[in-house]
């Protein structure tokens, strides 16, 4: 049996815009009130979406913000109606979808209590008897009795997650409210969860932690701009969405990347008269401080820089442990003899990780000429999760600057270890036989 | 009503909130008419003694018996048409029956109207005026008028409010209108042919005078008639505006 069904449901929001009744007379007098409510515009949270949760089942809903799932929340909770289509939900719901949002700032923490859980549903009595197991949880012992417009923004949470919990509801929706205490609240809140989960209640767990959702759901949903993407065993499910995630991301880094290159093309070098100084009579900057910038004097032009992947596709999303390649095309206005490749790396603090260049790596120029293809291969990326960003330059054996492009480049790796730092050296452990580890998927 | 215990709770919220963090508390409920009715006394009693007729004498006494009334009246309308939106968070995160809002505002003024009435019993000690004893049987039938009358018109600006939120500004300006509109500060029989007219047409007049009638005036209420036609008006406003509440509901939460 499903505790919560929604078959094809469709939520148009409307926008209201502000004129719609020319006045509030003439909509009375034309008794087109309702009609007039109407909206000029229209915007579909959720579109033809449909899911069931079996009785029992914790059930995670993930999307990026606005792809729907709060309103997914809200539908189910029956705050608000499908436009189309039809959610059913058996047994009575508790919804942590804002935290003691029926509390009044001016009166004691008790009779909040009190009537929050009227609010949810329960009687007086039922509420006596939660009173004190309520008041433990939220770890408030010393304050229930004082307004609670004084309590800090933790206490204030943690009372309304202690109300909403002890409503012992059939079905618990859950949005993104385990982020309400310290980390030892949080554990309590995940060993309610798990108490519940045993005691065959149905979870809708709407939220941003992945991790939650792989470890605690027996299967999710997917919400991308109001459509369901994927549905089904957990893990899949985030692989799915984190692969998502990141060709967006890539294609927001492309084009942040794509403005820094544009808003650092300095005057052309054609413009004053500078051969020997940096293009334009920018002082040239400190190389260790992180300033992006573009410089030189434009006879060796680098005309174009594509980050590529294992597969010798550009992106700007990389796994630690996976290859890199920087290709840089580069153009020659006229021969030159006396020329370096240099590559720098940085993390988002701006502390150099990386530097080289091909005079150091004892490479003596010879001959450019024309159009020419750089390619600086990195077989193993090993850095841990992170942003970070590139310095790429063609320059004389002097420090000359033919064409400096400064942090221009920025690209991201993933990791799904947390280790800390900037290297990930290879590396492996290795343990006697007193050394025991249980299975990974137990921790926790 | 299934959500009794709901209301009840909010209600009594309400009255405990409003006050608290005050240094006199509850004794608003009682300062705040009396304040109002010193500023009438003062214009009409100092400064211009001629304005009123000598049937209504004792003056003060007269006018606490339409200011009361009038003062949960008009609160409480300024009151719920603003309920909606100050309980917003409840309406767009909570699974919440948002008619109970401006009905808990309705209700509370109510409360506060109660915790006047003292006021008007000490006025009656003070001049030594009883009211009729079989008179007072129509009392608690006019506060049901109102109170219906009262509900039924703050749902349907409760709902409206929230599309139009300028009713709120309109609204005071409304209410001190209504208020000079409706014979509490004068006597409807002091009123010329055409204001009389306008003033039957007023729903409050009736409500106002028959309260006048059953605490301030001797003999037989001659109002009785008017205040049954309008508590059926009023049923009907109040259905009206339940129906009204009830179609604009959904939108409450997306336009809150």
């Amino acid at each position: 049996m499903n505790a919560i069904e929604l078959a094809h449901v469709t939520k148009i929001y409307r926008r209201y815009g502000g004129r719609h009744f020319a006045t509030l007379k003439s909509a009375l007098l034309q008794r087109s009130i309702v009609r007039d409510l109407q909206p000029s515009e229209t915007f579909p949270a959720l579109d033809d979406v449909s899911f069931a949760v079996p009785r029992g089942a914790t059930f995670g809903v993930v999307g990026r913000n606005g792809s729907g799932k709060s309103t997914a929340l809200k539908l189910v909770a029956g705050i608000t109606k499908p436009t189309s289509g039809s959610v059913r939900v058996n047994g009575r719901i508790s919804a942590l979808i804002e935290l003691g949002a029926g509390f009044h700032p001016e009166i004691s923490g008790r009779e909040n209590v009190f009537i929050n859980g009227i609010m949810l549903g329960l009687t007086k009595r039922e509420i006596q008897a939660r009173f004190d197991e309520i008041v433990e949880f939220a770890e408030l012992e010393d304050f229930i009795d004082a307004p609670v417009k004084t309590y800090s923004s933790g206490m204030y949470m943690r009372l309304g997650f202690a109300v909403a919990i002890h409503v012992n509801p059939d079905v618990l929706l859950v949005d993104e409210v385990l982020a309400v205490g310290d980390e030892g609240f949080t554990h309590k809140c995940l060993d309610k969860f798990a108490e519940l989960k045993r005691g065959n209640k149905t979870i809708l767990l709407v939220t941003h932690s992945l991790n939650l959702v792989e470890r605690f759901c027996d299967a999710a949903v997917w919400l991308e701009a109001g459509r369901r993407q994927a549905e089904g065993d957990p893990k899949r499910v985030i692989d799915a969405y984190l692969t998502r995630v990141e060709e967006s991301e890539d294609s927001l880094l492309a084009a942040a990347n794509a403005r820094a290159v544009e808003a650092a093309q300095p005057p052309l070098p054609e413009a004053g008269p500078a051969p020997e100084g940096p293009a334009g009579g920018d002082a040239q900057p400190d190389g260790h401080r992180a300033v992006e910038g573009r410089w030189g004097s434009r006879d060796v032009e680098i005309v174009d820089v594509a980050l590529l992947d294992g597969h010798r596709e550009p992106t700007l999303v990389f796994h630690s442990g996976e290859p890199m390649a920087v290709r840089l095309r580069v153009q020659a206005k006229r021969p030159v003899g006396d020329f370096v490749f240099g590559f720098g790396l940085f993390n988002a603090d701006g502390v150099c990780c990386y530097g080289t260049n091909t005079w150091l790596e004892e490479m003596n120029p010879e001959r450019l000429d024309g159009e020419a293809e750089v390619v600086f291969q990195i077989d193993s990326l090993d850095l841990v999760e992170g942003t970070y960003k590139l310095d790429l330059a063609v320059h004389k054996r002097d420090g000359f600057p033919y064409d400096y492009h400064r942090l221009l480049y920025t690209f991201r790796v993933k990791s799904r270890i947390r280790d800390v730092g900037i290297h990930r050296p290879k590396h492996r452990w290795s343990f006697s036989d007193g050394v025991r580890f249980k299975p990974t998927d137990e921790r926790s | 009503m299934r959500y009794r215990g709901l209301v009840s709770s909010l209600v009594a919220r309400e009255l405990k909130a409003r006050y608290r963090g005050s240094a006199l508390g509850f004794l608003w409920s009682f300062i705040n008419p009396l304040l109002l009715l010193s500023i009438y006394s003062f214009v009409f009693a100092v400064v211009l003694p001629g304005a009123h007729t000598t049937e209504v004498e004792p003056y003060a006494l007269f006018m606490v018996c339409g200011i009361l009334p009038w003062t949960w009246f008009s609160s409480a309308l300024s009151e719920a048409s603003g309920a909606l939106i100050a309980g917003g968070n409840l309406i767009k995160k909570v699974l919440f029956p948002a008619e109970i809002l401006p009905i808990v505002s309705v209700l509370a003024n109510m409360v506060h109207f109660f915790l006047g009435l003292p006021i008007l019993i000490a006025f009656l000690i003070y001049y030594q005026r009883w009211p009729d004893a079989p008179d007072l049987f129509w009392f608690p039938v006019a506060v049901i008028v109102q109170l219906i009358f009262t509900a039924g018109l703050g749902l349907i600006l409760a709902a409206l409010t929230v599309h139009f939120r300028d009713i709120r500004d309109i609204l005071s300006n409304i209410l001190t209108l209504w208020f000079f509109a409706t014979p509490i500060i004068y006597w409807i029989r002091e009123a010329p042919g055409l204001g009389k007219t306008v003033l039957d047409l007023n729903p409050m007049t009736h409500i106002i005078v028959s309260y006048q009638e059953i605490l301030f005036f001797r003999g037989p209420i001659g109002h009785w008639k008017w205040l049954l036609a309008m508590g059926g008006a009023s049923a009907l406003l109040f259905l009206a505006g339940f129906w009204l509440f009830d179609r604009l509901r959904d939108s409450f939460a997306e336009a809150v």
